[in-house]
Order: structure tokens, then C-alpha cells, then sequence
């Protein structure tokens, strides 16, 4: 019913900001989430930040991700 | 609590339950992670998970993509949509068999890049194709404000978004299958709170857990629905707290607002189910396509003939037992709409159960 | 010409126009004396007794991308279709389809790129074709491009030869190519440092069938439809099942990010410059020794393995030690929302 990935707020001008998601850049509104900064880690739907995510909230993701990780991600070697 | 506790814990109170209990899965999104992370595999046999009306594809009616698709031929018109909706079946094609005939249909990520394209392209009148439900309906409602507040006359969308709770009380109330419990839809209730639940757990007597996305999410949410069955109670509760809150996102829900009122939506298989869809508002007509297109001739609208997917959307059938499964309706040459998205019950069925049959 | 011309009607018409295209844009970057006999087929003796031929058309959107052109993949997808038969590539021929309004600038460099890649392996471009159609008929270029490569008779790399219990291996990380030409399609656009693995395939390739020999069963490159397309055709072709490791599957987190924003699985999408190796058990540390040893290959990574259970059907055993079964894509991968 609808994907949504976290992405990392880099820079904002307004209710646009751009986002990254392992190295991949895009813009998408922040205007429905209160008071974006830079840094923050929002929710990502359809183009539109749809929540905002404590650092502790971003941790645990990423702990449950690691958990099941192990996908053979290969690093540039 | 990780996906190795959670599924122990599953196993353990299943056995101490006793009986086989049945949970709805809701949002399509949750069918797909279910399938692609193979968690089923893991699961006893007293646990069985169904998938439930929660892809906007597959509950999308016929009628909906002829409009589309007879927007698309009008000349000077551009229609954008998300992936999702291009392979669905109308009466005659779907708007991807349209396009290869000459309709301007064009996929976009997002209702941003349509209203991009719309201001780009002043002479064309952009239409995007507004599916989804209570997570998506903000994201065209903020594009309708913006095009209103810039004056931006030639974007407009063609809404048919739908929303979760009267969809699942008509399950709930329907008595034809038995729901010992809704695992809720994640990201629908980061947008509108988990409010929207509590008289499923309190009138229905429906356990809900609202849940994240990753396996290990869902294999918690399904052993804190086996706790409550196993004491006897009912409620609402959250699994997924690193983004759902009670309350929601009250900006979210103010887009909503102003930009759409409730109204009786049709859902593919179900029928009209009042107060489950959000039309947009007269204040925002001149970026509503139903209206601005309301003279475009639609041709009459029909689903395909044999096709269950209503059933099986409603859970009471599933697709090995439809005439069609397997046979005329494939990934590749989809009938219904549930064998198109790749989230869709059949489809999901078509790949899964071929595993089981060995 | 100048690099200000657009490519014109005329300039399909066999004339003075079209002469002067090829002479001016064309011919210079794939000098060779074959070529410049410029009469209507190119003459040469056999380079060998076991001929390999095959051909492909090229209709990428958008013509450049980040790692690449049409002109590099119209050269790179006919070689490695070669190379994946085991046949050391010799000579290619060029048919263009070009539309009217073409930037003559942009025609000059998706030769070029075609060219370096040919000469990198030593390849000629011995005919070609110059057509143009009228504009808003065409994508601006569409190029196919023709293969003939000789193979060694004792090669054969057939997809039906795999055997239960053999190794299945990828030379390296998955989904590069379909993300980053996606990462500039029109309403889809998004920044990324991705940048399409396009390459030649064959220096990665020799060694292997030099050193393996009949060990070598299976060489697949992954194209249209990923690594799912070409286990499928394997377990298809070859009546056998194949199991892989989601653990083991090679993915940049790049590319996870952007199959994540658009709802994609990288085992469906497509690569322009890897290969899929199925090879007999005992011969697959040496296969991946010989594999890491070339810039192409360097991580190349066993994925899985071929098996007698589940004939013709790919299962994933995925990250959660649960199953799920590989079905041939249905077609375009199209982002979703849901």
C-alpha cells in the first residue's frame, strides 16, 4: 500500500529539501513534518517526507536491518 | 525483540492457543514483505496470515482506468501515474496497452514530478492518476494546494484514493471469513494515528497490531496479536513505534482536509463501501480531472468475466481456487487486477505456491 | 561539418549528404583498412572454423548515461552476447537509425564510444547502414549492431549444460547498469554516483575457458530482466533447479538505496557488464581465483548452486532463512508506489 524508506535531509531551501538514501541523492518536500534540520532522518514516500525520526528511532532501523543484513553488500574493493 | 525471538514466541503460544488463527495482512506492502522475505516458511501451521484488500491496484475498479485511459486519447492531455497502475486491466486495455496505441501516459516517481512536468509544459494539460490510500492521498493534496496557490491551471488530478477502517470493518462485519486479528497498515498510520482502529477492537472484538515492514516487525506484531488472543482481550496496539504515534501527523491530516471530504468509494470485488474514499473538494474543482474531464465519453465498464479476484480480495478465496488462475491470468498476461501488482494476492500466490506444490 | 549541424532528412538519401556524414562523423573513428574498401559488403577471409554470429538493436533511453552511451552498450551487448558463447569476438557491422534534428555532436561521440570499445579488444566495424526517419519518429538514435566471433570447437558454454551440484557464481555486484540509466529517465531523476557497469567482457572471459575447459558449463550475461532472467533461462533450459543465498548476493548499497526508493528488486535489473558462471563444484575455487584476478571480475562471489530438487524453478533462500521461488519477470521493472 505504500513503500516508504528512510532518507537523510542534506541540505533544505523552503518546503523542499534533498534527501539521500545510501548515496543516492533526490528532492522531496518536507512540508508535512515539524521543523526538518538538516542531518534529520524522515520517512520517504512517493517524494514526500511523511514523518521525522529521532536518532534513536534511525538506530533501531538500522539494528534491525544489520540483523538481517549480511547481504553480501559488497564495499567498492 | 528480533525475528529468531519472535518467531520461538510464535510457535510457543500457537501450540498453547491451540487452534489454527487466521490474521489479515491489510496492506499490500506488508503481502510483499511477507513474500519476498519468505516468513511464511518460518510460521507453525496454526498461523495462517491472508491478504486483504491493502494494494491500491488491486482495488482499483475498471471504471477507474477506462476514465484514465479515455483521458490519456484526448488530445493536448498527459497522463502520469505511478508504476503500479500501468499493467491494471480496464474493460478494454490497460493504460500501458494505450500508450503503445498513441495515449500520452508517462510514469513518475512522484506527484511532484507531475506537477513539474504540468508547469513545464504550459500548453498540456498534465493529469496524475491520485491512487493510494491515507499515506499517499497527502501527497496529491499538497500538489492540488500548490498548483492552486501558483496558479498553475493545466495540472489537475483524478483521485480515487481510499481509506483503511471502513474497508476493514465491512471484512470484519461481513461474518464470511473469520479475522482473529489485523496486523494494521504501518506507514497509513504514521499519517492518521491509530485511532482509526479502535472500534474494530472494541465493537468487533478484532485484536490489531499496527505494524513496520521488515520481517522481524511482522513476526512481532503476529506474537503480540497471539498474546492478546491468548488472554482473551482485545486492543490496539503499536509494534511499529519507531514511526507510528497515537496521534499521526497532524499536518498530513490537515492536507487531507482541505483538500478532500469523505465519500462512497467502489472497491474492486467489494463493491461501494460508504465513507471509504476521499473525493476532492468543490474549492479545488479546477484540479479535480473528474470534473474538468466529466464530458470525456467512458466506455461501459465490466469486470472480466470469471475473474475472483473480489473474493479473494475479501479473503474468502483464494487463488488456486479461481477458474482463471494459472491458466488465462499470469504475471505476464494479467486478468484481474490481483495477478498485476506484483503485491497482489494471485501474483503472489502464481510465484509462492508454486514452491509448495513440489 | 560542425558540431552545431543536426542530422537532416538528406542525410538518409545515399547522396552527397549521406557521404559526407560518414566520411566526416562515421568512418574516422573506425578506421580500418576492411571498412575502407567502402563498397557495399565487406570482404575477408574466414578468421577460423567455428564462426559465432549474433546481433542486437540498441534503443536505450536516454542515449547517455552515467558510465556509458548507446554506443558503448551497442558495442558491449553484441561482444559480450559473443563471449558469452565462448567465441573470441573479430569483426561488427553498424546499422544507425538516426532522427531528423539529431545533434551531429552527439552522433561524432556515440561513435567514438562504440569505437573505443570494439578496438579495445581489437575488434573491427567492417559495414554499416546510415538510415534517417523523419523527426518525432524516432528517439533521436536507434543503432544495431551484428557480431561474428570464432569459438574453439572443444567450447561449449551451452545454457542447457548444467548439472545438478555445480557452483553458480556472479562476477560482481548486481543491478548497476537498469539503476543508473533509470537515475535519468525523465520523472524518475535521481542524483547518484551509480554509473552503469557497460563493459567488454571477453579479457574476463579467455582465461576462464583456457583454464577451465569443459569444467565451464554455463555463460550468461544478465541483461534485460537481471540475474532472475538468466537463472531462470538456466533451470529452464537445463531442467534442473536453481537455489542461490540472498546473503550472498552481491549489491551496492547505492543501488539497494535507489531499488528501495522505487520499490525494485536488483535481482531483476539489468547489468551490461557482468556474467553469470556455472561451472562444475570442483572447478569453482579456481574459477573465482581466475575471476579476481581481471578488473571485471574482482567480486565475483559463488551465489549458489544448481540442484536436482525443484526442476526448472529458482528458489531464493533469503536473508531471514525463509524461501521464496525466482519467477521470470513479466516484463519493464516499473516503479511502485505500493
Amino acid at each position: 500500500m505504500c513503500l516508504a524508506i528512510p532518507a537523510k535531509i542534506i541540505s533544505l531551501s523552503g518546503a523542499e529539501a534533498i534527501v539521500e538514501i545510501n548515496g543516492i541523492r533526490r528532492t522531496a518536500n518536507v512540508g508535512m513534518v515539524k521543523d526538518p534540520q538538516p542531518g534529520e532522518y524522515v520517512l520517504l514516500h512517493a517524494g514526500f517526507a511523511i514523518q521525522k525520526w529521532t536518532e534513536a528511532q534511525a538506530d533501531e532501523y538500522a539494528s534491525i536491518l544489520s540483523e538481517m543484513e549480511g547481504l553480501g553488500g559488497v564495499e567498492e574493493r | 525483540m528480533s525475528l529468531q525471538q519472535a518467531v520461538s514466541e510464535i510457535q510457543a503460544l500457537s501450540a498453547r492457543i491451540g487452534r489454527t488463527v487466521q490474521f489479515m495482512e491489510v496492506c499490500g506492502t506488508h503481502t510483499m514483505a511477507v513474500f519476498r522475505s519468505g516468513l511464511r516458511a518460518l510460521l507453525p501451521p496454526g498461523v495462517r496470515l491472508l491478504s486483504g484488500p491493502g494494494c491500491p491496484v488491486c482495488v482499483t475498479p475498471n471504471q477507474y482506468v477506462d476514465q484514465a485511459i479515455a483521458i490519456a486519447r484526448q488530445p493536448g492531455t498527459l497522463v502520469t501515474t505511478f508504476g503500479d497502475m500501468m499493467r491494471v486491466p480496464g474493460t478494454e486495455c490497460s493504460l500501458e496497452r494505450a500508450r503503445a496505441a498513441g495515449a500520452a501516459v508517462r510514469i513518475v516517481y512522484s506527484p511532484l514530478d507531475a506537477l513539474k512536468l504540468a508547469e513545464q509544459n504550459p500548453g498540456t494539460r498534465v493529469v496524475f492518476l491520485g491512487v493510494g490510500f491515507e499515506t499517499t492521498a497527502p501527497a496529491i493534496g499538497w500538489t492540488i494546494q500548490d498548483a492552486a496557490r501558483r496558479g498553475i491551471l493545466n495540472y489537475s488530478a483524478l483521485c480515487a484514493h481510499k481509506t483503511m477502517p471502513q474497508a476493514m470493518a465491512a471484512l470484519a462485519a461481513s461474518g464470511e471469513l473469520r479475522v482473529d486479528g489485523f496486523i494494521c497498515p504501518g506507514h497509513v498510520s504514521i499519517v492518521t494515528g491509530t485511532g482509526i482502529y479502535e472500534f474494530l477492537a472494541r465493537d468487533y472484538k478484532t485484536p490489531c497490531v499496527v505494524a513496520g515492514f521488515e520481517a522481524a516487525d511482522i513476526a512481532q506484531s503476529m506474537a503480540m496479536l497471539l498474546h492478546q488472543i491468548a488472554e482473551g482481550r482485545s486492543a490496539v496496539e503499536i509494534q511499529y513505534t519507531r514511526a507510528v504515534t497515537p496521534e499521526g501527523n497532524p499536518a498530513a491530516q490537515a492536507v487531507i482536509a482541505d483538500v478532500f471530504e469523505p465519500s462512497d468509494e467502489n472497491w474492486r470485488g467489494i463493491g461501494v463501501i460508504p465513507g471509504s474514499g476521499l473525493a476532492v473538494r468543490a474549492k479545488y474543482a479546477q484540479h479535480d480531472a473528474s470534473k474538468l474531464f466529466a464530458t470525456v465519453p467512458v466506455p461501459p465498464s465490466r469486470e472480466p468475466a470469471g475473474c475472483r479476484c473480489g473474493e479473494i480480495l475479501r479473503g474468502v478465496c483464494t487463488p488456486s481456487e479461481c477458474p482463471l488462475f494459472r491458466k488465462l491470468c499470469t504475471p505476464a498476461t494479467p486478468v484481474g487486477a490481483c495477478m498485476v501488482s506484483s503485491e497482489g494476492t494471485c501474483s503472489a500466490y502464481y510465484r509462492y505456491a508454486a514452491e509448495e506444490k513440489q | 561539418m560542425t558540431n552545431q549541424d543536426l542530422i537532416l532528412l538528406g542525410h538518409g538519401g545515399g547522396g552527397v549528404l549521406t557521404h559526407r556524414l560518414i566520411a566526416e562523423c562515421i568512418a574516422p573513428a573506425l578506421k580500418n583498412p576492411i571498412l575502407e574498401q567502402m563498397d557495399d559488403a565487406a570482404c575477408f577471409p574466414a578468421p577460423g572454423r567455428n564462426l559465432v554470429f549474433t546481433t542486437d538493436s540498441f534503443v536505450v533511453d536516454p542515449v547517455f548515461f552515467p558510465g556509458g552511451d548507446i554506443g558503448t552498450l551497442a558495442a558491449c551487448g553484441t561482444l559480450n552476447d559473443l563471449a558469452m558463447q565462448g567465441a573470441k569476438p573479430f569483426y561488427l557491422t553498424l546499422g544507425l537509425i538516426l532522427e531528423e534534428g539529431f545533434p551531429v555532436a552527439d552522433l561524432k561521440r556515440v561513435i567514438r564510444s562504440l569505437a573505443d570499445a570494439a578496438h579495445s579488444i581489437g575488434v573491427q566495424v567492417v559495414a554499416g547502414d546510415t538510415k534517417v526517419v523523419e523527426r518525432g519518429k524516432g528517439g533521436g538514435i536507434y543503432i544495431n549492431t551484428s557480431g561474428l566471433g570464432v569459438r574453439s570447437p572443444r567450447t561449449s558454454v551451452h545454457v542447457a549444460n548444467a548439472k545438478p551440484g555445480d557452483a553458480v557464481i556472479v562476477t560482481g555486484t548486481i543491478g548497476d547498469h537498469g539503476m543508473a540509466v533509470m537515475s535519468r529517465r525523465q520523472g524518475l531523476e535521481f542524483e547518484t554516483a551509480l554509473e552503469s557497469d557497460v563493459a567488454v567482457l571477453w579479457p574476463m572471459v579467455e582465461p576462464l575457458l583456457k583454464a577451465l575447459g569443459p569444467a565451464l558449463h554455463v555463460l550468461r550475461d544478465p541483461t534485460r530482466g537481471g540475474v532472475t532472467a538468466a537463472l531462470c533461462d538456466i533451470a529452464e533450459a537445463a531442467t534442473c533447479g536453481v537455489r542461490i543465498r540472498q546473503r550472498a548476493v552481491p549489491v551496492t548499497p547505492a543501488v539497494k538505496g535507489a531499488c528501495g526508493l522505487l520499490g525494485l528488486d536488483p535481482l531483476n535489473v539489468a547489468n551490461e557488464g557482468k556474467a553469470v558462471v556455472v561451472c562444475a563444484p570442483e572447478a569453482a575455487e579456481q574459477a573465482l581465483e581466475i575471476l579476481r584476478r581481471t578488473p571485471l571480475g574482482k567480486n565475483a562471489v559463488r551465489i549458489g548452486t544448481v540442484t536436482d530438487r525443484h526442476p526448472g524453478a529458482v528458489v531464493l533462500e533469503t536473508e531471514i532463512g525463509g524461501e521464496r521461488r525466482l519467477a521470470m519477470p513479466a516484463g519493464e521493472e516499473l516503479p511502485r508506489i505500493c
